[in-house]
């Protein structure tokens, strides 16, 4: 598998790390990419169903936006998948690969659900949410604690830990499902408390998905906070680039990865109360429904900024919410979805290349499709 | 006794099959230095691919021969999900893009297109209802004939369709190549140490891609596998199920060796159908049972990594990508 011949040839061209591309270009390349993907979209849709793009697309609007009940609802979904991408970005920034957002957040669901289902009538309102907090937060903890404790002592691959992590707590949820079931045999746990709505999140206004989105706004600047301005942030942000500078420096990196790790799985047990408390009022194998694996695309997509996941978790409920619409219009099996927003994912991560490298060109002469 | 052993052991092989096919793709794969975490999608796309295939040329022939029943969706199957396995090569070799996002949203797309093809294929084209395909499926079951005079014995060695006796070939294959050839020996360079084997002359970005599309491409078949043999030609959305997820699980367990792999899916096969053959169990201990691989699988990454014998490790340089300038 030598080759002499290739290695006399000289390249194409080569590839060259820009320093900073200004804040407008990089936009530019983002725009572009998401136009790019919605052109794709519409010629996949359009040869599935040989209806009009246009038609489509404002079909996707509606999905989104058609009433106040779907706003609300957006609102509300936004407000979940930021809860859960806040929740790993400060893993995420010190390069410890949670991809166990969604077992940690099962388990905060798990554990709001028991404390609602097994205290729910006998203590007081106010005593039962806060126990209902404590004991979704501690189970979040729980389970984001137990890979960084042996990724710091052994050094255990956390991403193929953290990945396990999620079915053992699925298998959980689905034995506590079968345990709790009502009616008898269903192996589904319905509503809790339908009457006495024990431990469900008050309405506010009127609005009852308002204080999930106001805990998830508090959330998200105390993280921007927490990263930008605090002594903790500035410490994930030394391990993520260099375990050795951190050591050297004489950070205790065990700790950190620990803490940082506690904190996240913390976050997901929020996200489970919110979950369970207040959108759901149910459990179900489904509950975190796979965003503990979009809330790390928001978070990566975003530059692990808090205030920037506003905006990309926005835009992946909005095509999530708006295909479906499509799927119901058109009548379509729903997993179109899943497919478009896939597309527009791949777009988006090809796009990140163009904004941190440049091609330089040595012979402009020679066909560059070579490499591809 | 025996019989009821024999049953055993074949429905964990029939359930192991699927995870051994994902794991030797995905072995293969992470060998070179890439975590694929869209295993799990492409095997979806590696089932319904084969289903479209068998799908189109059922209905274009009244008497089709049964070689080509099981030629066509098998090239379908393997050029779907090495076309999947293609976009995650250009997206995070070339375009160095990260591989967790890349693999999770390759997941995500994956499984859509599998559930919405399975879905709706066949009111898309006509007919109505779900897609049974059962001639294509008896010819991906044809076993061998003599298994049933052989009692227990041709239960659990010879009952199964001939992708069963491939995904073990394969396996057995590709545990060689790696070990004991120049090839495999390079490909586990560029995956401990990328810049090493630049510098050695080993055409790095060759090796990735080519490990990661053929990896894809095994992989794909235990979707092929499930859906013809196991479902016997009947897609079902969802039906596959965590099975993916699994099968890297099972990369873990097998500490990236493929003959190990090939045990060890039987084994992850048996502890995922172990709940049926326990009398008297509750439907909810059957849910804690089905926990048992996941589990198994942690406890052997944390005896690895403390034991830090060095041949157990993953490969050193898995996830990240290769850039010859940065260093």
């Amino acid at each position: 598998m030598r080759n002499h011949a290739a290695n006399k040839r000289e390249p194409l061209f080569h590839i060259v790390k820009r320093d900073a591309l200004p804040l407008w270009k990089s936009i530019l390349v983002r725009v572009i990419a998401i136009l790019l993907a919605l052109l794709v979209c519409a010629v996949v849709v359009v040869f599935i169903t040989d209806l009009n793009p246009l038609e489509v697309y404002k079909s996707m609007f509606d999905g989104a936006f058609g009433s106040s009940r779907k706003i609300w609802t957006t609102m509300q979904n936004t407000a979940i998948l930021l809860c859960i991408s806040l929740a790993v970005t400060p893993a995420f920034k010190m390069r410890f690969w949670n991809i166990g957002a969604e077992g940690q957040v099962m388990v905060g669901c798990l554990g709001t659900a028991a404390c609602m289902i097994l205290i729910g009538d006998k203590v007081p309102a106010p005593l039962l949410m806060v126990i209902m907090v404590v004991v979704s937060i501690a189970c979040g903890t729980l389970w984001g604690v137990l890979p960084a404790i042996f990724k710091a002592y052994w050094n255990t691959n956390e991403s193929l830990f953290t990945l396990m992590m999620n079915y053992v707590a699925i298998q959980l949820v689905s034995f506590f499902c079968t345990v709790w079931e009502n009616p008898k045999g269903s192996a589904t746990i319905g509503m809790i408390n339908m009457n006495s709505q024990a431990g469900w999140f008050p309405s506010l206004f009127g609005q009852k998905y308002l204080l999930n989105i106001l805990i998830v706004l508090v959330l998200t600047i105390g993280m921007y906070i927490y990263l930008k301005y605090n002594k903790h942030g500035y410490e994930i942000a030394v391990v993520g680039e260099s375990q050795n500078t951190a050591r050297y420096v004489g950070m205790n990196v065990k700790k950190i990865i620990i803490r940082t790790m506690a904190l996240s799985g913390a976050i997901c047990g929020v996200a489970g109360l919110l979950l369970v408390a207040g959108t759901d009022h149910t459990l179900t194998t489904s509950s975190a429904g796979g965003m503990g694996f979009t809330a790390i695309m928001v978070s990566w997509l975003a530059k692990f900024n808090p205030l920037l996941m506003i905006l990309t978790s926005f835009l992946i409920v909005f095509l999530e919410r708006g295909a479906g619409e499509i799927a119901t219009d058109f009548r379509l099996n729903e997993s179109i979805a899943d497919i478009l927003t896939g597309i527009i994912l791949f777009f988006i991560i090809g796009c990140e290349f163009f904004v941190n490298y440049q091609i330089i060109f040595t012979k402009k002469r020679k066909e560059a499709d070579s490499d591809a | 006794m025996l019989e009821t052993l024999a049953l055993v052991i074949q429905r964990a092989v029939v359930q192991g099959i699927p995870l051994l096919y994902g794991s030797t793709g995905e072995i293969i794969t992470e060998k070179s230095g890439n975590l694929n975490l869209g295993i799990p999608g492409i095997m979806y796309v590696g089932g319904i691919s084969g289903v479209i295939g068998a799908f189109f040329y059922e209905r274009s022939t009244e008497n089709p021969s049964s070689l080509l029943l099981v030629l066509i969706p098998l090239l379908a199957s393997i050029l779907g999900s090495g076309l999947m396995a293609l976009i995650y090569s250009f997206l995070t070799i070339t375009l160095r893009a990260n591989q967790n996002v890349t693999g999770l949203t390759l997941t995500i797309f994956g499984t859509g297109f599998g559930n919405f093809f399975g879905g709706s294929m066949a009111q898309l084209f006509g007919e109505g209802g779900s897609i049974a395909l059962t001639q294509t499926s008896l010819a991906f079951q044809t076993s061998f004939p003599f298994a049933e005079k052989l009692g227990s014995i041709g239960t659990i060695f010879f009952s199964y369709g001939f992708l069963a006796y491939l995904a073990v070939i394969i396996a057995f294959i590709s545990a060689y190549v790696l070990k004991k050839t120049r090839v495999g020996l390079q490909l586990r360079a560029v995956g401990e140490n990328p810049a090493t084997a630049d510098a050695a002359g080993v055409n790095v970005t060759r090796y990735k891609y080519a490990a990661t599309i053929i990896g894809g491409a095994i992989a794909g078949l235990g979707g092929l596998y499930f859906v013809m043999d196991y479902t016997s030609g009947v897609w079902s959305n969802g039906g596959f199920g965590d099975r993916g997820w699994l099968a890297i699980a099972l990369v873990i367990f097998a500490l990236w060796k493929p003959n190990v792999s090939v045990i060890g899916s039987i084994l992850f096969g048996g502890l995922y159908v172990i709940y049926l053959f326990i009398p008297d169990l509750a439907r909810s201990t059957q849910e804690l049972f089905k926990m048992l691989p996941y589990v198994v699988t942690i406890i052997v990454l944390i005896v690895v990594s403390m034991r830090k014998k060095r041949e157990y490790q993953p490969p050193e340089h898995l996830g990240l990508s290769y850039f010859r300038e940065e260093r």
